[in-house]
């Protein structure tokens, strides 16, 4: 079963897919560029559509989805854990 | 079943003009929104007639007039449309707008309420539109090529499952269509913020790049100059973040997979603006769902193709607007709202190529006549763009 997808391999990220993940979950994620698939522990409570980390990310740092930089993390995210507005920001506007 | 893009006809309504149409509607048209009341009227008097309500049209000058005139005579003129009355306070305006639709052929009568008071005036339309509904329900629908179906496409309440299943559903129909000399439009200038270097690559010459880029800076100027924050909670919206989208940028890439891997961008429109041949045309627009659909269907579009996430509901009044979905939670909780699922994609259950088609087979039943989600609804949102203050 696939809990979440990930467009790249090269992202950080990945989107949750089905409803109720809940932490200490474990995950498997469909890379879709690659067409393979991963393992991740969920560190929270993850509503579907929302992401996780699949890689840690340091204050700062850019964050990359569709293999593209979609903005910045304004607090240190670990793999696995919720990764939203509350740790991502834009770098635009 | 699979699509062959190649042979696929539909049947349509052939206009005066040559533009084919899928729907046949006789619309009762106000001018401003003085003259609402007296359209609503009309069409409550005469079965089979659309009112089509806004609040704009009085005191607008410059480029805001020239796109509420445009607007309008693109509405009146889209082949989806037989014939039209057009209401005006006043008699100069309601001709003006009534001019601009003729230059189809299809019938149009215009009426000025001044010195005639909102009775004589309804008495009067209410003849005119019971001709034109008696008229227009003797109009066939006929085979017709591919080619003569224009499609345009808008998402909305998009959320991440947008850009991973429904968005790139639309890019692969897209893909299929271009090459058959359909003719597509996309749009939403601010939405592409993040990933306007990946539309700009995709435009088929340094001309149209270069058209491309003027509009999105200028969009870009507009939101510099008026924002009092990073635009959270607006770009994106409350309901995409609530559906797990974090920036704009974020948003932007899930919004360019509508245009597919293949198509080429062949030229830029200005709002409202009918493209002059096939081919995948951009028009600088608002990304809100309303305001783009309306411009879309008064740019001459007849089928509109829209992906959402989180569930938006809205429709046109006689652009049929096809809802797809891959977010399992939404399909669920709003199915009434929804024409194609696709949420087999993040299952594997369905592929990319497989879901493009499925939206195909929905395009090619809406066009033949079936009614959208939204039509049997009766969502039917007109939602004129406005470029600043009156005068």
């Amino acid at each position: 079963m696939i809990h979440f997808v990930v467009h790249d391999e090269g992202d950080s990220v990945g989107v949750v897919v089905v409803e109720g993940v809940k932490a200490s979950q474990e995950l498997t994620g469909w890379i879709m560029d690659q067409d393979r698939e991963i393992q991740v522990r969920a560190q929270s409570d993850i509503p579907i559509g929302h992401k996780l980390a699949i890689r840690a990310l340091a204050a700062n740092d850019t964050v990359i989805k569709y293999g593209v930089d979609i903005g910045r993390a304004v607090a240190p995210i670990k793999l696995g854990e919720h990764a939203h507005v509350h740790n991502i920001k834009t770098k635009r506007w | 079943m699979s699509i062959d893009p190649k042979n696929a006809t539909f049947q349509g309504y052939k206009r005066e003009n040559g533009r084919v149409g899928v729907r046949n509607h006789v619309v009762i048209l106000p001018v401003d929104d003085l003259s609402n009341a007296a359209c609503e009227a009309v069409a409550h008097n005469v079965k089979g007639t659309l009112a089509l309500p806004h609040p704009y049209g009085r005191l607008q000058f410059g480029a805001d007039l020239d796109l509420h005139f445009r607007t309008l005579i693109g509405t009146g003129a889209n082949p989806n449309v037989a014939a039209v009355v057009v209401i005006c306070i006043e008699p100069g305006w309601a001709k003006k707008v009534a001019d601009g639709i003729a230059k189809t052929g299809k019938p149009v009568s215009y009426f000025g309420i001044e010195q005639h008071g909102d009775h004589d005036t309804i008495l009067r339309a209410s003849k005119a539109a019971k001709e034109y509904v008696q008229w227009a329900s003797e109009q066939t629908r006929e085979q017709r090529p591919l080619k003569d179906l224009w499609v345009s496409t808008k998402c909305g309440e998009s959320d991440t499952t947008s850009g991973i299943g429904a968005n790139p559903c639309v890019g692969n129909a897209f893909d299929k269509l271009y090459p058959h000399g359909v003719t597509l439009v996309f749009g939403e200038t601010t939405e592409l913020t993040g990933g306007e270097h990946l539309v700009a690559a995709r435009c088929r010459t340094s001309k149209v790049r270069e058209d491309f880029m003027r509009v999105f800076d200028r969009y870009q100027d507009v939101v510099n100059r008026h924002k009092t924050n990073d635009l959270s909670e607006s770009q994106p919206t409350k309901g995409n973040i609530e559906g797990g989208l974090t920036t704009i940028e974020e948003k932007a890439l899930g919004n360019i997979q509508k245009i597919g891997k293949k198509c080429m961008i062949d030229g830029v429109l200005d709002k409202a603006e009918t493209p002059t041949g096939p081919g995948l045309w951009f028009m600088d627009s608002s990304s809100a769902a309303a305001e783009m659909v309306t411009l879309c269907a008064a740019s001459g579009y007849v089928v509109h193709l829209f992906p959402t996430g989180q569930g938006n509901v809205i429709g046109n009044p006689i652009l049929p607007v096809i809802k797809l979905c891959a977010n399992p939670r939404t399909v669920r909780t709003m199915s009434e709202h929804i024409d194609v699922d696709v949420t087999g994609i993040t299952r594997k259950e369905m592929n990319m190529d497989q879901a493009g088609d499925k939206l195909l087979e929905m395009m090619f039943r809406t066009a033949n006549g079936r009614l959208t989600a939204a039509e049997a609804l009766g969502h039917r949102e007109f939602v004129l763009t406005r470029l600043y203050e009156s005068a």
